[in-house]
Parts: C-alpha cells; structure tokens; sequence
C-alpha cells in the first residue's frame, strides 16, 4: 500500500500505518521524546536560565534580601510580623505571615466565620484609633491572597502615623514625611496601586530614630 | 487603563507571534530552519524517526497517546521517590501515592491542579525538572492535535494528490511537538523567566536562608521570630507557567505570592503571557487555514467573550465584600487580593486565567464576590475564549461544527464546513463531546456532595457546593485553580480528580481528531452560493448564541445552587444588617 500511494501520487510523502507497525516503532520515539524534553527543558532551560538570571540581577535572583548592618533582616518581598506600637503594621495574615506556608484565608463572603474575623479586627481598629469603622481602610482588615503582602495602602500608612508617631516620641511632620518617601506610586505610572512598603519604612524609621 | 493596556499589548504581540507559528508549522521553509533546523535533525535521530513522513489520524493520536503514558509513568516515578533523590537540599519528605499520582496527571493533562504546597512538598528535582518539562511539553502536545485537525479541515497535507476516501497526511506528530517546544516555547520562556527575574522572582538553587525578623520581644507568642525565605529557581518555572497555559505555581498562593509575583511591571508580564499563544493560536489558524475571514471571526467572538467577562468581574470586585458591610470604608473587595494589584489587575487575571484554561491565580477566588465567581467558572465550562494552547482552538472548532450542523438544519442544507458534509458520523461523535462536560462534572459533584466524609469543604452553604463544583470544573477544563480552602489532598479528592482530568484531557483532543480525520476524507464541494459564509456577523452572533445556549442547558441549574444562590444569600444578609 505504502509503495502504492507514493507510484500513483508522485511523492515521497508516505501516509499509512506500517510505519507505527510495530512495536518498537511505538515506544521508541516516545521514550526518546521524554528523555530528550527531561534534558533540553529539565535540565539545559532550567540551569541555564536560571544562572543567566544569577548572573544579572543577583540581587533580585537570589530573594531580594534586605541588608542593615551586613545581616540579612528580611527580605523586601515579604512581610514581617509588626504588632507593637513603635512600628507600622501590615494587613492581617492568614499564615501567621510565614513564608514557608503561604495563602490566604479562602474563606467566602457569605461565610459567617469571615464576618466574624473582620467584626473583631475592626473593633480593636476602631479602639486603636478612634475613629468610626466605616473609615478603616478595607486593606488592614482583609486577609491578603499571600499572608505575607509587604505592601498597605497610602491610607492605612496614615492612619498609624498618630500611634508610631507619638510612641517614638518624634513629631508627626517628620515621620509624615518619611512615609511619604516611602509611598510607591504606580510602578511606570501606570501598573498597579499606590502601597507603602511596611517592613523597608519600618527599617527606615528605626535608623533615623535610633530607638533601642 | 492598566488593564486596557495590557489587553491591547497582549493582542499586539499575539499578531507577529500568530505569524510565526503559521510559519514553523506551515511545513515550507523557514527563516528560523538556519537555527533550529540542525538541532531537530539531532532530536529527530534519537527519536528514530523520519519526520517528514506524514500520518493520519489514527497514527497522530496513538503516537499522542503513548507519547502521553510514557511521560506519565517516568514523571510518576520520579515524584514518587523524589526524597532519595539528588536536588532537594531542603530534605523534603516523600509524597503519598494518590497525592504523587494526582500531580503527575495533573501536570501532564496541562492542569496545574495542585493538590499539594509546592514550597514545602516539592524538591527542588520535582519543581524544577518534573513539572517544568511537563510545562512545556503538554502544551506542545495540545497544539500538535490542534495542528493535525486544522490540517484536517483542509483535507490534509496531501490534499492534491488524494482521492476520495483515502487516509489524509495530518503531519508528524513528533515534529510538530518538538518544533513547538525549540522554537516556540523554549524562546519565548527564557525571555519571560530573565524579565520576571529583574522584577524579584528568585532565580537561584542555593537552600532558603532564614533571617530574624525586625520587631522582636513581643508578647504575642505566636509571633515569629525569624522567617525562612523559600527560594528556588522560581523565574524559570514561572515563565513556562505562564505562557503554556499550565498555571501550577511554585508557592502556595501562586502568582498572589510576592516571590513569584513582586511588581504590577511583572504582574503585567505574567498576565500578558497567560494570554499571549491562545490569542497568537487565532492568528495562525487564519495562516494557516488561508481563511482570514474566519480568523477575523472567531478573535471577534473570543474577544467579545473575553471582554463582556473581564468587565463583569472587574465590576463585581470593586463592590464591597459583603462579610465587610459596615465594619469597613465602602470599598473594593480586597479579602484575599494583594494591595500592589489592587481589585481591577485581580478581576482581569481571573477572568483571563479561567478562561484560557491556565489556572494560575494573583488573588484568592474562593473569596471573589459572587459575580466574578461566576465569570471564573463560566470561562472554564465554555473552556474555548481563547482556551488552554491547542486544546483551546479545537474546543472552539467543537463549537463552530455545531452552529455549522444548527445552522444547515435551520436553512434546510447539509451542513458543510470549508467544503467538506458534517453527516451522521461525526454528528455522533460531536453528540459525545456535549454530554460529557456535564455528565462528568455534575457526576462527580452530586456523588462528592451527597457524601460529606468526603466533601472537604471549607466554607458552609451554597459555596460550599460550588467549592466542590469548582474543584471538578476545572479538573475537567485542564484548568487547575482552585477554590483553595477545599481539603482535597485527601485519596478520595485525588483520585476522583484523575479520572476527571483524564476525561477532560484526552477525549476533547481525541474525538476531535478523529472527526476531522473522517472530514479530510470526504470530497470537497466547491463554493457556491448557497455555501454557509463563516466568517459574517450573521455566523459570529449564531456561534455565540449556541456556545451560550449549549452551557446554559447544561450548567444553568447548577449556577443556581451555586454563585447565584450565593449572590441571593448576601442581599439577605445584607439586609438584615440594617
């Protein structure tokens, strides 16, 4: 047949089954495909790629870590836990904000265990700060989609500028004004939200202030 | 507007990108032969095959199939003893059987359903080689069976010479695969993985160091008092994650991780990304079909879709939460969404990624408000805006035969399509294809409901139920997000999950390759007047009435129990809040 076809139409072009046959024409070239794909994308793409990217931007590659004093304290990707009043805080964390076991709370808006959680937060909130709930800002009460979102909003930043403020003994002016350095606008104008992020304005208020 | 630009840079990109394609998989020579041509040659030899030898149907789908059980049985293995084996400097433990048997399916189905945490289940071997390769393979896999029915459509590649009823050449598996990993995939991933790279994703093999963290002394006991940062080469997986609608990530959360995701810059990225092959697939169907009218058509429909979805869940984000009514300002939801992306980034990545059958998430959908859940799991079900590499566009061609069958019963003539009679065969065949979305999905939820010992569900209520719709709705779409409270790493979970993501996978590719191998057979009637144009307005509304009258018989019911329901029990509650 396979003769056949290629007298009649001229070409050498073969359509027909007797190439997949037999066995061995099978399973060999799908063994072949697998250890073929395991090395070129397993092995060659991942090493190579990866050390590319060690190779140029070693700082990022490697965790983004966040160097005081020659000692890594944290890595400016990822929150730290803050819940004394020198400090700003960040949004609540499902995980503990621990990195090795991140999510978020996956619980639903029809879930009374949700409106539970958000009722006790806004009422410490509310304590805190003095101020009705219908102000709080929605970000330092929901749980992030990480549990370790380094970033808050521009508003919740203000909203503790009072409380740090005043538990280090230094003029809000000042402090204001740290925050605001802090503020990232919307990455090339254009890509994201306005945040504040909470662990890097921490560290820097801890330098300006020397508080120890 | 970010969202706006990222939609039209996508679609920018998509147009060279669609070009490309029709020129690697059109079979004539190529400017990209110089570079790849050498190294094919070489693969090709330890293949022990002749790639320019053509097969038909029966061939291209044995050769998909073993293809497929041979990658599954090595990537089984080596999850199962990943703990004895080299690359895993963090000492990770083994996995249980049904949990590594679930991720290797899920991976080689093109799911990325995860079943478990990647950071602290997974060696460096298992994320790194496995599911990497998987994540580049399957997708090329997906788009070879696409290929071979669109030559199909054609009449196949020896169209010219064939007579009437004589097997049609669908082309070689082997190469198309290959061709689509070297010269598509591999490229396209190293540029993604160095830019996400820049951004902050961890790009390393050293352990994860652990620091002290700032604040200490608290009286809080479960503070912590160091973190440990789990690194990896996270870029280079992220990347192919990305662009071969694979969606498995290597963190928990997946994109809503800082790591895996640190800047609105790289969210951009990675967004473009899960969109940029399925809409580039449009293009070179166009190419490659020489029918850019029906191209036109069908980015026209898919985009009307896409866009009518990605504005109904950015709405319904930036509705408040309900459980937040009164407790907090009037706001967007932003329960289980990261503040750098805020809630319009979110809507559009999981309108896109549900869509597109990928799966990755950058924000929590078991906790979107009702209507955006909606939106999520409608793209799955419909699972052809755009749809997941290959298997998207064939989904989509599933639905053009039927609006083409619909449409000839309705003007009384033998529905044909690009020439070629849709008779009782294939009619058949299609008939198969439509119950079974429903018939496996609604199965599995009614039987995993019924029984709550084994439902695993997180939240109660109506959500509960769609948890659990959820979970097997995109086990069947190949999508794999999730709504993640659901305790599925459970034997019961995993294994119903393997039978879901097998049907899914494999007979949605299948059943079309083989109607479009019985179709390039037939005779080709020439054009005439009386011919169903395919690419008018006329055809474009009929298409989108069928794909939504079709999904709606199916799954209206279950919508209700589900979203809908949902929707209705937050007004109640609500209003008793006031």
């Amino acid at each position: 047949m396979n003769t056949d076809l290629i007298s009649r139409s001229g070409i050498s072009r073969a359509v027909s089954d007797s190439a997949l046959s037999s066995q061995h024409a099978i399973w060999r070239p799908a063994l072949g495909l697998a250890a073929v794909m395991l090395v070129t994308c397993g092995l060659v793409y991942s090493a190579s790629v990866t050390g590319l990217a060690g190779l140029l931007f070693p700082q990022q590659a490697s965790g983004s870590l966040v160097i005081v004093d020659g000692k890594a304290v944290g890595s400016a990707l990822v929150a730290q836990p803050f819940s004394g009043d020198m400090y700003f805080h960040g949004r609540p964390s499902s995980v503990n904000t621990d990195p090795m076991s991140t999510g978020g709370s996956n619980l639903a808006p029809s879930n009374p265990a949700l409106r539970d959680r958000v009722a006790a937060e806004s009422a410490v909130l509310t304590e805190r700060y003095q101020l009705p709930a219908t102000e709080l800002p929605v970000d330092l009460l929901a749980s992030s989609g990480s549990g370790v979102d380094p970033h808050i909003s521009p508003e919740a930043a203000a909203l503790q500028l009072k409380r740090v403020a005043a538990a280090r003994g230094i003029p809000t002016e000042v402090l204001g004004k740290l925050v605001e350095q802090h503020t990232e606008a919307p990455q090339w104008g254009i890509f994201g939200q306005p945040r504040v992020n909470v662990l890097l304005l921490n560290l820097a208020v801890d330098q300006q202030f020397l508080v120890k | 507007m970010d969202v706006l630009l990222i939609l039209a840079l996508a679609l920018l990109l998509a147009w060279p990108l669609g070009a490309y394609m029709t020129g690697i998989f059109s079979g004539q020579k190529h400017w990209s032969d110089k570079v790849f041509a050498p190294v094919e040659k070489g693969i090709f030899k330890i293949l022990g095959i002749n790639a320019s030898a053509g097969m038909n149907w029966k061939s291209y789908g044995i050769a998909f199939l073993i293809s497929n059980l041979v990658l599954g049985v090595i990537a089984f293995l080596l999850l199962m003893f990943q703990h004895v084996l080299p690359m895993n400097p963090d000492g990770i433990g083994p996995l249980s059987w049904d949990l590594a048997l679930h991720t290797a399916v899920s991976f080689l189905t093109n799911t990325n359903q995860q079943h478990y945490s990647g950071q602290a289940q997974l060696s460096y071997l298992s994320q790194g080689f496995v599911i990497v390769t998987l994540q580049f393979v399957t997708p090329a896999m997906g788009l070879a069976v696409c290929l071979a029915v669109l030559r199909g459509l054609m009449g196949g590649r020896n169209v010219k010479d064939a007579e009437e009823g004589e097997e049609r050449d669908l082309g070689n598996y082997y190469q198309d695969t290959v061709r689509a990993v070297l010269r598509l995939m591999l490229p396209l991933a190293a540029v993604v993985a160095l830019l996400l790279a820049s951004q902050g994703v961890p790009s390393t093999y050293q352990a994860s160091p652990t620091v002290p963290v700032v604040e200490q002394g608290q009286a809080s006991v479960d503070q912590l008092t160091e973190q440990k940062i789990p690194l990896g080469p996270v870029a280079a997986m992220v990347a192919i994650k990305q662009l071969g609608t694979n969606g498995g990530g290597w963190y928990g959360p997946n994109s809503a991780n800082p790591l895996e995701n640190p800047t609105p810059v790289a969210n951009a990225i990675e967004t473009i990304a899960l969109v940029l092959i399925p809409i580039a697939i449009v293009f070179m169907a166009g190419g490659l079909l020489r029918q850019r009218g029906f191209a036109r058509m069908s980015l026209a429909v898919m985009g009307f879709l896409s866009l009518f979805c990605v504005g109904a869940a950015i709405y319904s984000e930036q509705q408040p939460n309900a459980a937040f009514s009164g407790l907090a300002e009037q706001a967007g939801n932003m329960e289980g969404k990261e503040v750098r992306f805020g809630t319009d980034l979110s809507a559009l990545w999981a309108t896109l990624t549900t869509q597109t059958s990928n799966g990755s998430v950058n924000a929590m959908h078991d906790s979107l408000n009702p209507v955006a859940a909606l939106v999520t799991r409608s793209g799955m079900l419909i699972n052809a805006i755009w749809g997941g590499i290959g298997c998207g566009f064939v989904n989509f061609i599933v639905y053009v035969w039927i609006a083409v069958f619909i449409a000839g019963l309705m003007i009384g003539r033998t529905p044909e399509i690009f020439g070629r009679k849709l008779e009782k065969t294939e009619i058949s065949w299609l008939g198969v294809l439509l119950v079974l979305p429903s018939a496996v999905i609604l199965t599995f939820t009614a039987i995993t409901v019924a029984i709550p010992a084994i439902t695993g569900n997180s939240n109660p209520g109506l959500h509960g139920i769609a948890q659990v719709f959820y979970e097997y709705t995109s086990a069947f779409a190949n999508n794999g997000s999730g709504f993640e409270g659901l305790g599925d790493n459970t034997p019961w979970w995993n294994i119903s999950c393997v039978i879901v993501l097998l049907l899914g996978r494999y007979l949605p590719l299948v059943i079309p390759l083989v109607i479009a191998g019985l179709l390039a057979k037939k005779r080709q009637i020439p054009f005439s007047n009386g011919t169903l144009p395919l690419h008018n307005l006329t055809f474009g509304v009929t298409l989108v009435t069928v794909i939504l009258i079709l999904n709606f018989l199916s799954f209206l019911p279950s919508m209700v129990l589900g979203p809908i329901g949902e929707a209705l029990e937050l007004t109640s509650i609500a209003g008793d809040l006031k």
